[in-house]
């Protein structure tokens, strides 16, 4: 392996209770770009994090360039050539392009801005990234914030560079923009380790994938060696043919059961106005690229924008929804896109989380008593397999997926008529991705309406009945039965058939 | 990842505890020295509590622990709403003794324009001291929840007029109220040895503590002041909350007024619980709440007003001046302070973890 650069052997990590990684072996070559796949709580973020100088690791060696190195901090991890760049956004959006590049970096603390500007100008150009220095980064589009974040890391002497989910918020095209920097920054002979949720991406772009399960090494495998429901199985740890048989293809006419919930004409502050009904024990679905209005449609139904206007009837009976507290009452829940800003209360304990939605039907004078809901943690924490380590265990302190799992029991909890969940699924595992999907689908054998959003077609499709297409904030198709498959939902987002 | 620790395995209350416990042995240390080594024998216990009769011929308890336990009481109380507003605002109120001195001074109109003091108009002159503090309070509240300002913002406005408000009340003057119910409540009630505003401590607690046992004020208010947004998605109206825990420290301000009145017989607009807020939110904060809001322990605040008590008495125990006071106080804040601090915390908890001590183990669970 001559052009082996970095080698991570027998790493182990251990947290209380739990064994985080066992001896765990990674290999990443020049010019590579080498895709770290395994569910939630498989090891990846520990691993990247042991990498990148934010824990220390209890046992282990990691050679780079076959120097021996000790990674004490992530200063230090960029010094020795590592640098990362996050899903979520960590640089200044109120500073320029250029500042952003180069502030903080060692050579004094002060911004040279005609030197920098120029030579940040030279490094986006070089990289091809479609921004200007003297730009306010916030001005930029995602996709650029996080190319410049890469830009600065790769300004740093950059031999490893790690890409924390950087695709989770980006459309399609954007993504498109990033793999091609990626691909020019591998033709340099930068070694890129890529963690993501998306199967499709990592086809797209790596050219290898280590898959970990339960903090254990599952394997190494070049691209072309592992299909992708191998790898589905390889990170689950079982078979799956479940995937493509979740729906059973119950040929029953939805649109004779009664209806729940229609919405005239309905509008919010953010939302155009739109017709919408759901009936009992239907699942349907939002698609539309990132920005149709999708998301600020559903929020209109439940009320968590200023509602503006339309005629709702739920059960047949006018209802007035305005705000939250209005649709939880008429037995509507939502599960929010953004799980940090509107879904969890990190602080506050898995319980206490699960409790919240209810207690807050409840009233506020009518507490559930403290044995009762600890009755309800146990029995959800069961029910939706969550993985804490009690029920008063701080809920940011669990993985991604659970946490997801908490906010679904907060809302079940309620007994719903109609749920709500836009991209449950998001930056969260396949396991759990799956067992979500099973969930909705056996809600709605129980009568309980779902409407159902996932940027990713293919999860909607296996799980919906119909699917409302919008595309610059207009309802502008809905498909039903055979017409339900990839190419008539690209065809009909891209407007193919006006 | 599954164990990103978001806040620390110590409990929130080990930091008060232990400034409480550090004064403690430092009096205990200094009656050891001056008992057997200077064998001084006029000396007296700083932890001594004896019967004495006062000038009205009670029997009542005296001594430095009683003094402490005594003193801190207006402060004990405004601590606990403070708690309050800072979980829900992640901000604190700057106006509490502003508005302590608008609610003593309603409370000594009332009493004055009343024919006779009796514990009728008493409690009429408490409850409309109540009224007018939660006013204040709601205006307070206003300013912050439905105008988004920030609280110490929003609550310098009352902070500046608020004693100019308590002049006009009483016409100027700083009338007194000579009656033995005012002064049962300001010192002791015949025949009972404690100290009544301690009394009153104790049912401002039970209060508390029955309000978040009959309400979801507790969960509600931590959930607005660690997730604002996500508290609305969940159909919290935390524009209520925030307001409602202005309006109870307005209650908490008129139990503290009232006190402060009864201690001395007489309302002064001027000097009435005259920076006690600075002090309110350093008990929130020697109580190991987070000064931005969130989850909170009403338990941690009261002993933080006891700790900022005792080290005061110790203080004058000590024959420190009352102008060298405030300096020696600032010292053992700023260690108490830094102690507290995420980082020294962050330490603590490692040597822990050398010494094979399991962080769940060494965590204290709140006793509220």
């Amino acid at each position: 392996m001559e052009n082996c650069l970095l080698k991570m052997r027998h790493i182990e990590k251990r947290f209380p209770g739990v064994l985080a990684l066992n001896n765990v072996d990674f290999t990443l070559r020049k010019g590579e770009i080498h895709a770290l796949m395994g569910e939630n709580g498989a090891g990846k973020s520990t691993l990247i994090k042991i990498l990148t100088g934010v824990y220390q690791m209890d046992a282990g060696e990691i050679t780079v360039e076959d120097t021996a190195v000790s990674i004490r901090s992530p200063q230090d991890a960029q010094n020795k050539g590592i640098s990362t760049v996050y899903q979520e956004i960590t640089l200044c959006p109120n500073l320029t392009v250029a500042e952003n590049m180069f502030i903080g970096r060692e050579g004094g603390n002060w911004v040279r801005h005609t030197e920098d500007e120029k030579r940040a100008d030279e490094i986006l150009k070089l990289l091809g990234i479609p921004a200007r220095s003297t730009q306010q980064l916030g001005s930029c589009s995602l996709a650029v914030q996080q190319m410049v974040a890469i830009a600065r890391a790769v300004d740093q002497n950059c031999k490893v560079l790690i890409l924390d989910e950087p695709t989770s918020s980006l459309d399609d095209k954007e993504v498109k923009m990033l793999f091609d920097l990626m691909r020019d920054l591998k033709s340099k002979g930068v070694g890129i380790i890529f963690v993501t949720h998306f199967l499709e991406q990592v086809y797209e772009v790596s050219d290898r994938i280590t898959v970990l399960r339960n903090g254990e090494l599952v394997g190494e495998y070049l691209v072309e060696d592992l299909p992708q429901v191998e790898l589905v199985s390889k990170m689950i740890g079982k078979e799956l043919d479940e995937l493509s048989t979740l729906k059973e293809s119950d040929e029953e006419d939805i649109s004779k059961k009664e209806v729940l919930y229609e919405a005239k004409s309905l509008s919010s502050s953010e939302a155009e106005p739109f017709d919408f009904t759901i009936h009992k024990g239907e699942v349907n679905g939002f698609t539309g690229l990132l920005g149709s209005g999708r998301s600020e449609s559903v929020r209109a139904i439940f009320g968590a924008d200023k509602v503006t206007g339309g005629n709702v009837t739920i059960k047949g009976k006018n209802a007035k929804i305005t705000r939250p507290i209005d649709a939880m009452k008429h037995g509507i829940g939502y599960l929010s896109e953004d799980r940090k800003r509107d879904g969890i209360i990190a602080e506050l304990s898995v319980r206490e989380n699960i409790m919240l939605a209810l207690q807050v039907m409840n009233g506020f004078f009518k507490p559930i008593s403290r044995s009762e809901s600890e009755a309800f943690a146990d029995e959800y924490i069961k029910v939706l397999n969550i993985k804490t380590a009690s029920r008063e265990t701080p809920v940011g302190s669990l993985s991604g997926g659970n946490q997801q799992k908490v906010i679904l029991a907060r809302w079940l909890l309620t007994h719903p008529d109609y749920l709500i969940l836009d991209e449950p699924t998001r930056g969260i595992d396949v396991g759990t991705k799956l067992e979500i999907q099973k969930l909705v689908l056996k809600l709605a054998e129980e009568g309980v309406s779902v409407t159902f959003i996932s940027s990713e077609v293919e999860e909607m499709l296996r799980t919906c009945s119909r699917l409302i297409v919008m595309r610059d904030r207009h309802i502008v198709g809905e498909l039903t039965g055979k017409d339900l498959n990839q190419a008539q939902v690209m065809k009909t987002i891209a407007g193919g058939e006006a | 990842m599954k164990n990103k620790k978001t806040h620390g395995g110590l409990g929130q209350l080990t930091i008060p505890i232990i400034a409480l416990a550090l004064l403690v042995l430092f009096n205990v240390v200094r009656d050891l020295i001056f008992i057997y080594y200077f064998k001084d024998p006029n000396y007296v216990s700083f932890f001594s509590i004896e019967f004495t009769r006062n000038n009205l011929d009670n029997t009542v308890l005296a001594g430095n622990l009683i003094s402490i336990i005594n003193g801190a009481s207006e402060l004990a109380i405004l601590a606990m709403g403070m708690t309050l507003v800072t979980a829900a605002c992640g901000g604190q109120d700057i106006s509490v003794g502003a508005a302590a001195a608008i609610a003593g001074s309603v409370f000594v109109k009332v009493l004055k324009s009343s024919s006779s003091i009796n514990g009728g108009t008493v409690a009429i002159a408490f409850v409309s001291a109540c009224i007018v503090a939660m006013l204040f309070g709601s205006f307070n509240g206003t300013l912050v929840a439905v105008f988004k300002i920030q609280p110490m913002i929003a609550t310098l406005i009352l902070y500046t007029c608020g004693r100019s408000i308590a002049y006009w009340i009483n016409g100027g003057a700083t009338p007194t109220v000579n009656s033995p119910i005012i002064t049962a409540i300001g010192s002791f009630i015949p025949g009972i040895p404690i100290p009544t505003p301690v009394l009153i401590v104790i049912a401002v607690s039970l209060l508390f503590k029955l309000i978040f046992k009959f309400t979801s004020l507790e969960l509600f208010t931590q959930s607005v002041g660690i997730n604002g947004s996500a508290a609305r998605l969940n159909g919290i109206n935390s524009t209520f909350i925030k307001l409602l825990s202005f309006i109870i420290l307005g209650v908490c301000v008129a139990f503290s007024g009232t006190i402060g009145v009864s201690r001395l017989g007489l309302i002064n607009h001027e000097t009435l619980l005259l920076d006690i807020e600075m002090d309110t939110i350093l008990a929130v904060a020697i109580g190991g709440n987070s000064l931005g809001g969130g989850k909170f322990k009403i338990g941690g605040s009261i002993i933080g007003a006891y700790v900022i008590q005792m080290l005061t008495i110790t203080l004058y125990a000590m024959k420190v001046s009352s102008t060298d006071v405030k300096a020696y106080k600032a010292i053992v804040i700023v260690l108490l302070v830094v102690l507290g601090s995420p980082v020294v915390k962050a330490k603590f908890e490692k040597v822990l973890s050398y010494l094979g001590l399991n962080r769940q183990s060494i965590s204290t669970k709140g006793a509220q």
